[in-house]
């Protein structure tokens, strides 16, 4: 077991100083970063002086390094745009992220799975036909038409939900603050996660019908049978578990790119999350904020990847108990 | 109990295994399971014909369209904003109604989709010749060739399409500027939604190599002596190809639709070369205004064009799954 | 009253194009206590009955006539919960894979208490107890311990005896047991056989034992049926049908079995299916293309000659090589080859020869030990072009026909290839006509080469396989289990073809294989292996009649009983 984490573990660790390279890589050598930091009247030595003090000039390895132990600490360095540490600026924005994040892979998952099993066990049935059908609009529409139309019907037309923003929030502990306390913002958070899990959930409810429908094929569901075991042992007891067990890892990839996802529904509902931050970023080119939420997103996406892996390790048992 | 003579027994036989008459090739795809699961699923033959009237639409737009948004001697301002044919103040030579520009919006639909089409299209070649070569190149080698592959697969993974072709587009930016940006705007989507689509080509591709890379044929070949690079592309290559049109059909779906959703957010194609994104994009604008039709008619014609290809691709990967029949 | 009464059974599978008869008109019975064995080829439809009378027919299939009947009472009609009960309660099912059979997922313990509880009832402490019971019957050591463990913790025959434990924990009338022991090795088979006899004549159980080894029909059952393309052929006392067949069918298949007690020059053919078409143009080995090789060194001494082979395979690699864990297959193995004789390699699965073959041909590269072919060491050669001069002297044939082919490939190509690949014909109307002579000479007819592998069945694909391994003129021939996954009947012919190419065209055979009977009929000199070892290496008869090593006379013993085959024989030859 300690084996297993231990490798699993090193390999996040080469994901995250590869990105950490790219970032590193954007954040020196696109546009120059004095040219940014400084007016247009200062003068070539305070240029050269300025440049030595923040160490532009050191060895390359060196200043990587540097990068590298000063993102660690949360140090991305200063925004061009808004001339504010880039930290402060995340941390005012990740939650509103994080949350929306969280409550569609909540609502994909909630949905998805019922779906899926219904959907895999009853293969025939007009329900389950309906779902698929259902499913392949969902993956069809791409994510801001499906926010546009929600828009459109719900706030435009209906006027029952907030079409922009996150409603009132609260504040908790030192930087967080949460929407989920006020029913303003809990009214506000249904359409744009509602859009952003739209497509996990289909996706998810499509994989875990595939599945489900090869797992009833087995040579185990079969000698179920033939031990007359009744439809609910067979269908729950064992075709579940085994068509749930290798779903877990490809589940674990897509909730985790929701977080990158996240960028185009903040951008319809006008959700002040890191996402929209990061677009108008690359508008303005203001590299410390890209390269920041580079770095974050990768870290977010790695470790809920890594958390995952290590549940599917405890879940299936041939990973754990060895042969004897 | 029936006693079974000799001359029944050979009869019987015989009737099992007689020979039949090799028919020809078009006779025999005609008469196969598959094309018969194609004709007895009516969505799928209605998909069919949806896909390839849109796809005609499209390529031929320059000449089957009324008129061409882009020729800017023909745009007169005074038709801006005119509703789609069915309603009040609406003109008869503008059936879906014009943009804020006066652009007629079903020319703009036949033209953004043509667009839409061609950057999919290149984009899942372009990701299937990376994903396949790799996939092939992991799954026979192995050892370490193959950690490196899957290690850059899944650094590659971090990064979905959205966040590639938004970095690549501000790197540009910062690079060249915004001005050269509209010229490069096609090629920067193709890289891009290349980079974020291999990996899934070539982690079927390398499982499918794995399984093959064991089968006695491969052996076989290896005991006359043919070369790897022979091996991989003789023997191994046209054994995994199955699955890999199953993927490039769902990925073209997907590629249109991330196309679309960076047009939207202003880093795919540009105003001037508008795909169905960049005019949803546009017609945003005016959604809260009540000109709806300039954002929701393009959004329609991509959701119609998506949905058919996924369609088919869907009936595709339950048609060649030998296990689900 | 019997147990199991079958009146007139038929079976039909629907298909878009025709209905497929599976099973046509069979009638059979089972009385509590005995043991009735189904036998037949592949495609007999023999599997198809045990499925009917249990009620788990695969789709499209159904029961289109005839009557099903257990302890008197009709089953076949019933409705789906009845018969649902029926199944594990009256009748039990043991399937072919005890690896896939088994859920993966959940403990031994607990699949075999949701069984019991299901039919009979109990409380879990009771029901615990009588599957701790269960493990302990079907002879599994520490049963209260390892019941809590899983599947894959489980060898293949400790695995088979749980699926067995599975099958009986309801106390059923009727077992029925589908190929229960053709995965399994030979010695492991024997033990299963004497467990479910015992345990049949115990609990007074009625067994059907579907299979396609006659060794297992003549260890166990008491009636035997014989099958062939759906229809019951022969029916009767075990001893009586072995001993006297009636049916030219059944005369057949039981002379092609190979025979263990005395070698025979060739096989007898079962003439009944696919008469195999004899070569249109006798070819002059010394003037033909075929014979025409030998630019090949003369050796004096063993063709091949294998010293202290060394195989090691790592099963769990590490940055630490201290903590690198390996396997070891091949543990310094000695043997020759002379030139013209045939070698045979006999163990079970696991002892080490399909890897031996592997090192000689290059597919691995053994980490210690030579092998000297022709007088060069195979394991010193750098040179590109040395290595494939080498090649083409030796070439293999593989086990399993239907993956051994290029399924994209036409036949022509497929045998084409290692002709043009090492340029051994000028332009390609010689090489399509080196490949027409090979199609011929294979039995196969030059027809053959414009369609694809999966035209042909098992035989033919061997027989494909072979002309390709002609195609390049080698001087040796490698065959791995080459019949294993074969009909008898089938085996039969591939064999000759294999006898009689090997006289024509001089060649060195090397065969391998887990059937002592075959390796008797084919080979000159044998060597037998155990875990990665070489145990013995002997004369053909010598092995046979007087044993040396304890591992050869265990696996002498252990192959079926076939006093009643061999006297099969004796009176039909």
């Amino acid at each position: 077991m300690l084996g297993f984490a231990t490798r699993r573990f090193v390999q996040a660790l080469i994901v995250m100083l590869v990105v950490a390279l790219l970032a590193f890589t954007m954040f020196r050598f696109v546009g120059d970063p004095i040219n940014q930091m400084v007016g247009i009247e200062t003068s070539l030595e305070d240029r050269e002086a300025l440049r030595e003090r923040l160490g532009l000039n050191d060895p390359l390895p060196v200043q990587f390094f540097r990068f590298v132990t000063k993102a660690a600490q949360f140090d991305f360095g200063t925004s061009y745009q808004f001339r504010q540490p880039v930290s402060e600026l995340f941390a005012k924005r990740i939650p509103a992220t994080l949350e929306l994040s969280f409550a569609s892979a909540l609502f994909a998952l909630v949905v998805g799975i019922p779906m899926g099993i219904y959907a895999g066990l009853n293969r025939d049935s007009p329900v389950s036909k309906l779902f698929l059908s259902l499913s392949l609009v969902g993956i069809s529409l791409p994510t801001f038409f499906i926010g546009i139309l929600l828009i459109f019907l719900f706030s435009v037309t209906l006027q029952w939900l907030p079409s922009f923003g996150r409603g009132e929030t609260v504040q908790i502990g030192s930087w967080w603050t949460t929407g989920f306390l006020t029913v303003s913002g809990l009214k506000a958070l249904i359409l744009p996660s509602i859009t952003l899990g739209l497509y996990q959930m289909t996706l998810i409810m499509r994989l875990i019908r595939a599945e489900m429908l090869e797992v009833i094929r087995t040579d185990y569901i079969k000698f179920a049978r033939a031990r007359g075991l009744p439809d609910r042992l067979v269908n729950f007891r064992h075709a579940l578990k085994n068509t749930l067990v290798p779903v877990i890892t490809i589940t674990g990839l897509q909730l985790g790119s929701i977080i990158a996802f996240a960028t185009i529904t903040e951008t319809v509902f006008q959700w002040p999350g890191m996402g929209l931050m990061f677009l108008q970023a690359v508008q303005n080119v203001d590299i410390p904020v890209m390269s920041a939420y580079l770095l974050l997103t990768a870290f977010l996406f790695v470790a809920i990847n890594f958390i995952v892996d290590i549940l599917y390790f405890l879940i299936d048992p041939r990973l754990r108990v060895g042969r004897p | 109990m029936p006693y079974v003579s000799n001359e029944e027994a050979k009869a019987a036989v015989q009737g099992r295994t007689s020979p039949q008459a090799a028919p020809g090739r078009i006779a025999k795809a005609l008469d196969s399971d598959l094309f018969h699961s194609f004709l007895k699923s009516r969505i799928t033959v209605a998909a069919a014909c949806g896909t390839l009237i849109l796809f005609l639409l499209a390529f031929l737009a320059p000449w089957v369209a009324p008129h061409d948004p882009f020729d800017l001697a023909s745009i007169s301002i005074l038709d801006a904003r005119v509703p789609p044919v069915w309603m009040e103040y609406a003109d008869p030579r503008f059936l879906l109604g014009t943009d804020d520009q006066g652009r007629d919006l079903l020319s703009g639909i036949f033209y953004g989709m043509r667009i839409s089409l061609i950057v999919g299209f290149c984009s899942v070649i372009a990701a299937a010749m990376i994903g396949i070569t790799l996939g092939l190149v992991a799954g026979y080698m192995g050892g370490r060739v193959d950690a490196v592959i899957m290690r850059i697969a899944d650094v590659q993974l971090t990064f979905p399409a959205i966040l590639i072709a938004l970095l690549i587009d501000g790197v540009a930016n910062g690079i060249f500027g915004t001005l050269d940006r509209e010229i490069f705007a096609f090629y920067i989507l193709i890289v891009s939604l290349a980079l974020s689509f291999w990996v899934q080509y070539a982690r079927t591709v390398r499982g499918s190599t794995m399984v093959e890379k064991n089968k006695e044929y491969v052996q076989a070949a290896r005991v006359i002596g043919l070369p790897s690079v022979v091996i991989m592309a003789r023997h191994i290559l046209p054994n995994v190809m199955g699955p890999v049109l199953v993927i490039a059909t769902i990925n073209l779906a997907l590629a249109i639709v991330t196309e679309s959703s960076l047009s939207f957010l202003g880093v795919g194609m540009p105003p001037t070369q508008p795909s169905l994104g960049t005019l949803i994009a546009i017609g945003n604008d005016f959604l809260y205004s009540g000109e709806w039709w300039i954002a929701i008619f393009p959004g329609l014609a991509l959701a119609l064009l998506v949905l058919n290809v996924n369609l088919l691709g869907d009936w595709l990967r339950d048609a060649l799954n030998p296990k689900l029949r | 009253m019997n147990v199991l009464d079958i009146k007139d059974l038929t079976v039909e599978f629907p298909s878009r194009q025709s209905v497929f008869v599976a099973v046509d008109d069979v009638t059979l019975s089972v009385d509590a206590g005995r043991i009735l064995g189904v036998v037949g080829e592949s495609g007999a439809g023999k599997s198809t009955v045990g499925n009917a009378v249990i009620g788990l027919l695969q789709e499209p299939g159904h029961i289109a006539g005839g009557e099903i009947y257990l302890h008197g009472k009709r089953i076949d009609r019933l409705p789906y919960k009845q018969k649902r009960l029926m199944r594990g309660r009256k009748i039990g099912m043991i399937f072919q894979d005890p690896l896939t059979s088994l859920d993966p997922l959940q403990t031994v313990e607990s699949q075999l208490v949701e069984t019991i509880r299901t039919h009979l009832p109990m409380s879990k402490q009771k029901a615990r107890a009588r599957a701790v019971e269960l493990i302990d019957a079907v002879g599994i050591p520490d049963p209260a311990e390892r019941i809590k463990q899983y599947p894959h913790q489980f060898s293949g025959g400790m695995r088979q005896r749980v699926v067995i434990a599975l099958a009986l924990c309801a106390e059923p009338e009727l077992v029925i047991a589908d190929e229960p022991t053709t995965a399994l090795d030979v010695s492991i088979q024997a033990q299963i056989l004497k467990l479910m006899k015992k345990l049949c004549e115990e609990r007074n159980v009625a067994m059907m034992v579907i299979t396609h080894d006659m060794g297992v029909i003549a260890d166990i059952t008491d009636h035997v049926a014989v099958m062939y393309n759906g229809k019951l052929v022969e029916y009767g006392e075990t001893g009586q049908v072995l001993g006297m067949p009636q049916h030219p069918y059944t005369q057949s298949l039981i002379s092609a079995v190979p025979r263990p007690d005395i070698r025979v020059e060739r096989f007898p053919v079962v003439n009944y299916i696919e008469a195999a078409r004899t070569p249109q143009k006798q070819i002059d080995i010394s003037t033909h293309w075929l014979g025409k090789a030998r630019d090949y060194k003369k050796v004096t001494g063993p063709l091949v000659r294998i010293g202290d082979l060394d195989m090691r395979f790592e099963t769990r690699g590490s940055v630490f090589p201290s903590r690198r864990k390996y396997f070891q297959a091949v543990k310094k193995v000695s043997f020759d080859i002379e030139e013209g004789e045939t070698f045979g390699l006999v163990g079970e699965s696991g002892s080490g020869k399909s890897t031996i073959a592997r090192l000689i041909t290059g597919l691995y590269q053994p980490t210690g030990g030579s092998i000297l072919f022709a007088g060069t060491d195979l394991t010193s050669l750098k040179n590109r072009r040395d290595v494939l001069a080498m090649r083409r002297q030796m070439q293999m044939i593989f086990q399993d026909p239907y993956s051994s082919l290029n399924a994209r490939m036409r036949v022509r190509e497929i045998i084409a290839e290692p002709i043009r690949f090492h340029k051994l014909a000028s332009g390609n109307a010689e090489v399509r006509r080196i490949v027409d002579d090979l199609l011929d000479h294979v039995g196969l007819g030059t027809a053959a080469g414009q369609k694809f592998p999966h035209e042909f069945s098992g035989g033919q694909r061997q027989r494909i396989s072979i002309a390709r391994a002609l195609a390049t003129r080698p001087r040796f021939l490698i065959c791995d289990e080459p019949t294993s996954a074969l009909d008898v009947s089938i085996q039969a012919q591939i064999l000759n073809l294999l006898k009689d190419l090997q006289e024509e065209l001089r060649l060195t055979m090397l065969f391998i294989s887990h059937d002592l009977a075959v390796i008797r009929q084919m080979c000159n000199r044998i060597g037998v292996m155990r875990n990665g070892e070489l145990c013995e290496v002997s004369e053909c008869d010598r092995l046979f009649e007087a044993p040396q090593h304890a591992y050869t006379r265990e696996l002498l013993n252990l192959m079926p009983s076939m006093e009643l085959l061999s006297r099969a024989n004796l009176e039909s030859v």
